[in-house]
């Protein structure tokens, strides 16, 4: 297991502002909007620079979108900005017929999602959001996994035509990707080489398997984990490369397991190349209140469940 | 400039387009339709600076139309159609398969004239001020306008929009309700009240309009008067009064007709009450 360390805890939300901000610079074209989430989406530097590029929609979520979707006629790029539950459940018939099958360039930005948005409770961690947004054509879907990935992520989804669900989320988290990694949409990152299973995994569940992987190796396993940043476009040749070499798969995500990265990598393997396959994410259960780390050890998203269900999928190659 | 005549024959050939159509596939949405007919046919030929020969997304310098109640499909390809946009021949094609004359209007396929996906209620006013927002930052003066349905109204989302448009001021759209008080289950004061409607704009501080839209002289005085209160610091918006059905006397007076095709007899009545004036398709 390659050793791999990580420099700070940062918040991914706050690599989103950084990036947005970054890419604003580049392209005058770029217009950020929220709903009343200004600070908590770490937009404030962007508004600060460029506030006749700013538009405060208030809490409107749907009209949000229908403006953001408006933009892109005029060729704009517009950046949504609210928490994961509001920008995709509470819009989501605006996000498939204004944006998704109208196929306009808007890039919706959502922070705080999953668990580790902590004491607010089930009604605002969203953990469907990956499924919701996967299933729409034109979509394409990022889950960046710490800080400078998510700037990374940020600028290059500027670059890229078309509509774009970016998740991220509120805690710091160990900050471990190389600083300026140019961010390829759709290429999965292979951390570190194994050959005895592969680990996929996606946002603050990418950390959490490296330190399940090194548990691994003190245990004589050799894990290949990989970060499937992006869970649409989904990197098929990478994922099968992998396992037809390892042969076995855990996957782990802060989402539901219905509609997740872990059934996108399922439905390829079942169709390609059947392996064992088991899933770190959420069965089928809403979340609740209490601090980010109670939840995901309460809800068997934490590290040593990467390793029991990695023991548990290499027994039944 | 059109003369009252030329628009009346081109909304009475618009008129024939949508029965026709909607006949041909036994689907579609004709009252609203044939309601709007004279609404459309003057915004086109009369209003809009636009070119139709040379259809772009963008719509730079252009004003640019949004249909929110996406069901008028038929009235809105008719009308593109006639004045340049695409072939007449391809209204046949309508609600076919693999048709860029979807059911619903939509970019999909790639249609002319078309710049968002509409069906879903409540959403093309949305739409609408984020153009209006874009043509203000690339300093581009032209119009942008949204037609709504009443009964459309009662979607949530139209009430953001119109809270946001009054709030930031947003003085580049002219937004027309299709007020002909009748939805699909029956008169919208019996499904749910518009209540006093202009005053309800009025507080959300836009400017309102009234016009009887299917009376050409005053749908042109009327669209010409709005254009002319843009650009002064409030968003503007004419309540439409139409009849459903208008120009088919059986049609007119009932919500029935929402979302019915005639059979071969209705449409040899109704075609006979809308003389062909310009060639059918």
């Amino acid at each position: 297991m390659k050793k791999i360390t990580y420099t700070d805890k940062q918040e991914t939300r706050a690599g989103f502002g950084e990036g947005l901000l970054e890419a604003g610079r580049v392209n005058p074209n770029i217009i950020a909007l929220t709903a009343d989430l200004t600070t908590s989406m770490k937009m404030d530097a962007f508004v600060k620079e460029f506030p006749e590029r700013f538009l405060q929609v208030g809490i409107a979520e749907a009209n949000m979108i229908g403006i953001a979707a408006g933009l892109t006629i005029g060729g704009k790029i517009p950046f949504t900005g609210t928490f994961a539950n509001f920008s995709t459940s509470r819009v989501y018939d605006q996000i498939r017929q204004s944006v998704a099958y109208s196929n306009k360039n808007v890039k919706i930005c959502a922070s705080h999602a999953g668990l580790t948005l902590g004491e607010d409770g089930a009604t605002h961690q969203i953990l469907e959001d990956i499924g919701m947004m996967k299933m729409l054509p034109n979509m394409t879907v990022i889950v960046p996994c710490d800080f400078n990935q998510t700037k990374a992520a940020t600028i290059a989804i500027a670059d890229y035509n078309g509509p774009v669900y970016l998740r991220f989320g509120r805690p710091k988290v160990p900050n471990f990707t190389p600083v300026n990694e140019h961010f390829q949409i759709g290429k999965a990152i292979v951390l570190s080489e194994g050959k005895d299973i592969t680990i996929f995994a996606c946002g603050h569940l990418v950390w959490k398997a490296i330190e399940a992987g090194e548990i691994l190796a003190q245990k004589g396993i050799d894990a290949e984990i990989i970060n499937i940043h992006t869970i649409k476009p989904l990197d098929n040749l990478a994922i099968l490369a992998s396992v037809k070499k390892t042969r076995c798969v855990v996957t782990a995500e802060e989402h539901q397991i219905n509609g997740g990265l872990g059934d996108s990598i399922a439905q390829l393997l079942a169709r390609n190349y059947p392996a064992p396959i088991e899933m770190v994410g959420v069965f089928d259960k809403f979340g609740e209140s209490a601090t980010p780390e109670e939840l995901m050890v309460a809800y068997g998203l934490d590290t040593i469940n990467i390793v029991d269900a990695a023991i548990k999928s290499i027994a039944r190659k | 400039m059109a003369t009252i005549s030329e628009l009346e024959k081109i909304s009475t050939q618009v008129r024939r387009d949508v029965l026709r159509m909607i006949h041909a596939v036994k689907s579609g949405h004709p009252g609203g339709a044939l309601g709007c007919a004279d609404f459309f046919t003057v915004l086109y030929n009369e209003i809009l600076i636009h070119h139709p020969k040379n259809f772009t997304m963008e719509g730079k310098n252009e004003d640019i139309f949004f249909l929110s109640n996406g069901h008028l499909s038929a009235v809105w390809y008719s009308t593109l159609a006639r004045c340049g946009y695409f072939d007449i021949k391809e209204l046949a094609t309508f609600r076919k398969l693999h048709s860029r004359l979807q059911g619903h209007p939509t970019t999909a396929e790639g249609l002319e004239g078309v710049r968002i996906a509409s069906g879903s209620l409540g959403q093309g006013l949305s739409v609408g001020l984020g153009a209006a927002i874009s043509k203000k930052l690339n300093k581009d003066n032209s119009l942008i306008y949204v037609l709504t349905g009443d009964g459309e109204l009662q979607e949530g989302q139209n009430w953001e929009a119109i809270m946001f448009a009054g709030s930031k001021k947003t003085d580049n759209i002219i937004a027309v309700v299709d007020y002909n008080g009748k939805q699909i289950d029956g008169p919208t004061n019996s499904v749910i009240s518009l209540g006093n409607l202009k005053a309800k704009w009025e507080s959300f501080d836009w400017t309102v309009l009234e016009m009887n839209g299917n009376h050409i002289p005053e749908v042109i005085e009327t669209l010409n008067k709005a254009k002319s209160l843009t650009h002064k610091g409030k968003p503007i918006v004419i309540l439409m009064k139409t009849e459903m059905g208008y120009g088919v006397d059986f049609m007119m007076g009932t919500h029935k007709w929402h979302g019915q095709a005639p059979s071969d007899e209705q449409l040899t009545n109704a075609l006979s009450q809308l003389k062909e004036t310009l060639g059918d398709y």
